[in-house]
């Protein structure tokens, strides 16, 4: 399978995808610079974590418009998988990709810590390796990750199983206490309604080797290859 | 030569922790009458030309595409001749 991994001015984790797509996952993996206007022909899409143009403006407002991203919604258009991890998610849901918008943690602090993050769907080409309430250990870094969207949408979004990861404490329970940002309903990673754009603010590509405390993220990218396959 | 001004506020439905923490600062200081605080942006732009309709409608595009997002925010555009204070 092969993937691209886009580099944003500001990127800061498109190295830590690469190197588990590429050595981890032994996966055709490269990266696609943001001004480039083609993603060769790659099977799937992935928009790293970091601070694309300094987060000016509002995350993701100015990535949005990269010379990339049209080939990007072509990708999406065409229902080949796109990922984006926090920075990555923020811009999907400017680009109009993913609804809602991410804003600035309740708290107005920048939460680095791993925390308990819950499966709500194993049907989706992103979780099919994982279970239903399953919980997952996965690092979070942000300051902007509060999702946002009306009370519409959020229906909509559980009624369609879009949401696909929330925030819990370590027996499931999405509880206030278990939210590290704000977010309506606990939501950590929505995909859109067709099932092959995922965003999610914590970050599977730290969480998948042993050596790094967690490989609980592997999962993802693992749902992904099998879907493939299937 | 034209001057836009762009002022984009969250939203009075979506909470504002900034204007929140704002709010709480200014109290702390001693002014309790300030019961809320909404914090903003101000974009100001200067443009060639000499036709404020024109402009306003080139603007409007880039406020609702760019400037701001309208999941959570609110604008208002304001143009007026360059010269003019």
């Amino acid at each position: 399978m092969r993937w691209a991994v886009i580099q944003f001015p500001g990127s800061n984790c498109d190295q830590d995808v690469f190197h588990v797509l590429k050595n981890v996952l032994a996966q055709e993996a490269e990266y696609v610079w943001h001004k480039d206007s083609s993603l060769s022909g790659a099977d799937a899409v992935v928009l790293p974590g970091g601070f694309s143009y300094g987060d000016y403006l509002r995350c993701g407002a100015i990535a949005r418009f990269s010379p990339i991203m049209p080939a990007v919604k072509e990708a999406a258009a065409q229902g080949k998988t796109v990922l984006g991890i926090c920075n990555g998610f923020q811009i999907l849901c400017e680009a109009g990709l993913l609804p809602g918008v991410l804003v600035r943690n309740t708290s107005l602090h920048f939460r680095c810590e791993t925390i308990p993050v819950r499966v709500e769907h194993p049907g989706s080409r992103f979780t099919s390796e994982y279970l239903t309430g399953q919980v997952l250990r996965l690092p979070i870094a942000h300051g902007e990750g509060h999702y946002v969207a009306d009370e519409a949408t959020l229906d909509a979004l559980f009624q369609h199983r879009q949401v696909l990861f929330t925030y819990s404490d370590v027996q499931g329970r999405t509880t206030p206490e278990s939210n590290p940002n704000g977010s309506q309903r606990n939501i950590a990673g929505i995909s859109n309604r067709a099932g092959n754009v995922l965003g999610l603010m914590p970050h599977p590509e730290r969480a998948s080797e042993k050596i790094l405390g967690s490989d609980d993220g592997l999962g993802l990218f693992n749902s992904v290859l099998s879907s493939m396959k299937g | 030569m034209i001057r836009a001004q762009v002022i984009v506020r969250p939203r009075k439905s979506i909470f504002d922790p900034q204007g929140d923490a704002v709010c709480r600062a200014i109290q702390h200081l001693g002014v309790s009458a300030v019961r809320q605080a909404h914090v903003g942006k101000c974009i100001e732009l200067e443009l060639d030309g000499d036709n404020i309709d024109q402009a306003r409608a080139q603007l409007e595009t880039i406020c609702q595409d760019l400037l701001s997002n309208p999941v959570i925010e609110d604008y208002v555009l304001t143009l007026q001749p360059a010269d003019k204070k």
